[in-house]
């Protein structure tokens, strides 16, 4: 399949002339990417549900809240926070736009910080450059992004937009490392049928560990997990 | 309508109602086992959680309303449910977890499997405070050991006196991290032993399977390797065709006869919102503590005017919770780990048993240590705060770009946490009692709580702090937050927060003090029996499930005795 087909693509706005008119400023627009394109996420899901849950599920798909300015510009700060540039691929890839779109939708909590957030980076945006963050250019984006990514900045007037990062930041990281990708990028291993018997040896040796044999006493004989269990009368297993 | 007879009518299927449903059917009893939620069995592919992917899921195992332990968490509950309100009194903050489905509870359970000792029996005798039991561990302790053989749980035989040994299958081999917590905990002298829980590492029978390590028991298990009431006690008893499952069927009162003998039960259908009846020589209330004594509270009647088994006014009293707190640790020597499974069993592998027994604290009763940590499947909430610990080595927190994957993966399975489990002491006043105001949807007055800690608890919790930083740092962790202080009573949990509510049916042998006697019977009304953790008299610092399910099975032979006797 060409990937580009099953890409969802968002056109950037053109920049709104009220927005000029406020900010009393010309620079801009537009000359960044015109569009901002990601793997599309799933809008059924298959896990267990009872019918209650089947049916919140289909009123958050149902659920149109961010306007398509928003949108975009959660699409941005993601592909900003983990860009597609790597070989286990970055947000877009792993279509965090639509991940975040459902989360801060199924949690209530989350919408006036997104919203209110990607309105502060707006007006950010527009004070320094001229221009809504995205119809800045990318340079310009990252500037405003350094003064917001670290917690120990102390400048009370960027505090929101700080609180704003980390939570994009956290539901970015979070969303791509739930996705077939992120294990990848971790390289986890696990979630499958397995006969577990402890830690592996040369892992032990490099944390100077060992299992001590009193204690392996205590511990199954994996040898014989399949020989149903038998007590003698002072509780010792037999088998 | 037509009237149905009964034997024995069981109100809810968790630990208590699940083992009285299988002992009781067995013993060639006509069984009615009413349970409030929807019927379950994980090997069912259209509820299965287990083995799912995080991407399989939008939310990614996040929390909801009705699994506030991740979406993919087995037991449908919760805090709050759906048009089934309670209150509270004054600033009580109690928290009221409610399952509604087969098996209850024990979907959500951490498989940890106690035995209460010799000592938890009589707590009056050590410290003065609240009551002994009417029964000591010698009365309990042939249905502990019945419940291990049936039920299955791995530990080890250690010859603690309050902790007693057990018919074990053999513990899993200690996680890295535990590796670690034992190393350190050893310094500073306090014990560590393998964990106890209800997980098959060894078969027991050919209808249930052996653990595959998956660590999800929390998900529930496909092949049945853990425990939960519905796989393990409901569904043998269903097979032997004694028993009629009435799911999504929510008790309102025990019903009475003029003398105030029990008759059966009314329920309403949730489908169709209609009111029923069952009748039934004698009613096993089964429905956890606060909503057994929510039943026996809404059972009035001309010869039960405070209540069924109420005269004593001691229906809801002595209200009890664990108390709890945590502290985590990062692990420097945990960076940049070598990736492997270690998923094992669902939680911890090896914990500490309470050990201060006979120390002069400043506060009564001890706890426990479990122990978390490992390299976990990343489910939602993974990657916040990634590099947080990033200011343990100078370097910046925060940022953007590709340097995060690093970090993640630097830090990924470098934390070490501690939950503590403690003991409460019973309080006449604390207790839950009919809201005199508020109904639930069906009409049915809802519990309101009236529960405060006492000094003892929150000393308790200041210990348990100070226990959690000694021993993350002999283990070689950086703690991580702040240390809660007197403002915050030191992290102790709310009450109803570890989900361990007992004592309200308490038994006893004075009916003036007590709601049953010592095999759950009422002392009002011979034909009712209460077999979940109400009638706890005080709950150790053990996690209750393995001694509601030992005292069932011995009320449960009381029964099929009392039946042959004529009595009931």
């Amino acid at each position: 399949m060409d990937r580009r087909e099953t890409l969802k693509s968002l056109l950037l706005a053109p920049l709104a002339s009220g927005v000029i008119a406020t900010s009393g400023c010309v620079t801009s627009s537009n000359n960044s990417a015109a569009r901002v394109s990601w793997t599309p996420l799933p809008t059924s899901y298959s896990y267990g549900r009872t019918e209650v849950e089947q049916q919140r599920d289909r009123e958050l798909f149902a659920e149109s809240y961010f306007r398509e300015h928003e949108l975009i510009t959660i699409a941005i700060l993601c592909d900003i926070i983990l860009p597609n540039d790597h070989p286990n691929g970055g947000a877009l890839d792993a279509g965090l736009p639509d991940f975040v779109e459902f989360m801060v939708k199924d949690r209530e909590r989350y919408k006036l910080p997104v919203r209110g957030g990607i309105a502060w980076i707006d007006n950010r945006s527009i004070e320094k450059f001229g221009a809504d963050f995205i119809n800045i250019t990318e340079s310009q984006r990252l500037s405003i992004c350094d003064e917001i990514a670290y917690p120990d900045i102390q400048d009370p007037d960027l505090q929101p937009g700080i609180s704003f990062f980390t939570l994009m930041r956290n539901l970015t990281l979070t969303g791509y490392y739930t996705t077939a990708l992120g294990f990848e990028d971790l390289g986890y291993k696990g979630n499958t049928p397995n006969i577990w018997d402890g830690v592996p040896e040369e892992v032990l040796k490099k944390h100077n560990m060992t299992y001590e044999s009193e204690w392996l006493k205590k511990c199954v004989d994996q040898t014989q997990r399949d020989i149903t269990a038998e007590w003698d009368d002072d509780m010792n297993l037999l088998t | 309508m037509a009237a149905h007879e009964y034997d024995v009518i069981i109100v809810g299927s968790g630990a208590g109602g699940g083992m009285a449903t299988l002992q009781l059917a067995n013993a060639g009893l006509r069984v009615a086992l009413v349970e409030a939620g929807a019927y379950y069995d994980p090997a069912d592919e259209a509820q299965r959680t287990q083995l799912r992917n995080p991407w399989e899921s939008p939310r990614r195992g996040a929390s909801t309303a009705r699994r506030p332990f991740g979406d993919y968490n087995s037991c449908i509950g919760g805090w709050e449910l759906d048009g089934e309100p309670y209150t509270q009194k004054g600033d009580t903050e109690f928290m009221w977890w409610r399952g509604r489905m087969l098996g209850g509870r024990t979907n959500h359970w951490g498989r940890i499997a106690l035995r209460f000792g010799p000592l938890d029996f009589k707590r009056k005798d050590s410290d003065g405070l609240g009551d002994n039991w009417p029964i000591g561990y010698e009365d309990v302790k042939p249905y502990y050991d019945k419940v291990d053989k049936l039920v299955g749980v791995f530990g080890s035989n250690e010859g603690l006196y309050n902790d007693p040994d057990g018919f074990f299958l053999p513990a899993p081999k200690p996680r890295l991290h535990e590796l670690y917590y034992i190393k350190g905990a050893r310094k500073v002298n306090v014990p560590v032993i393998p964990a106890r829980k209800s997980m098959l590492t060894k078969r027991i029978n050919a209808e249930r399977g052996v653990c595959y390590y998956c660590g999800q028991c929390s998900r529930a298990c496909s092949i049945h390797a853990d425990f939960s009431s519905g796989t393990v006690l409901v569904f043998p008893a269903l097979r032997g065709g004694q028993v009629d499952l009435y799911t999504n069927c929510m008790v309102r009162e025990v019903t009475t006869d003029a003398a105030g003998k029990a008759t059966g039960v009314s329920y309403i259908n949730k489908k169709d919102r209609q009111e029923y009846r069952l009748e039934g020589r004698s009613i096993v209330l089964a429905a956890s503590a606060c909503s057994s004594a929510r039943i026996l509270l809404n059972s009035r009647s001309a010869a039960h005017e405070n209540g069924l088994g109420n005269s004593s006014d001691h229906v809801g009293r002595y209200l009890h919770d664990s108390t709890g707190a945590s502290r985590a640790a990062f692990i420097p020597a945990l960076m940049d780990r070598d990736i492997y499974n270690e998923d094992g069993v669902g939680g911890m592998h090896v914990y500490t048993p309470w050990w201060l027994e006979n120390e002069n604290l400043d506060f009564s009763r001890g706890y426990h240590l479990e122990i978390g940590g490992g390299m976990s499947m990343p489910s939602y909430g993974f990657g916040f705060a990634a590099n947080q610990y990033n200011e343990f080595l100078g370097a910046r927190v925060g940022g953007y770009g590709n340097e995060l994957r690093d970090d993640i993966r630097r830090f990924y399975g470098s934390r070490l946490s501690i939950a503590c489990r403690g003991e409460s002491v019973p309080q006449y006043n604390n207790r839950c009692e009919l809201d005199p105001t508020v109904v639930d949807e069906w009409g049915i007055p809802v519990l309101r709580f009236d529960y405060k800690w006492t000094q003892n608890e929150i000393n308790q919790a200041r210990h348990m702090q100070d226990a959690m930083e000694e021993l993350l740092e002999a283990s070689g962790g950086v703690l991580l937050g702040s240390k809660p202080g007197a403002d915050r009573d030191y992290g102790l949990t709310k009450p109803g927060e570890i989900i361990h509510e007992v004592g309200t049916t308490r038994m006893g042998s004075n009916s003036a003090t007590s709601v049953t006697n010592q095999f759950g019977q009422l002392h009002d009304t011979k034909n009712v029996f209460v077999v979940d953790a109400g009638t706890f008299v005080s709950q150790a610092d053990k996690n209750p499930t393995w001694t509601i399910m030992a005292l069932a099975w011995r009320t449960s032979d009381y029964i099929i005795e009392q039946m042959q006797q004529q009595n009931l």
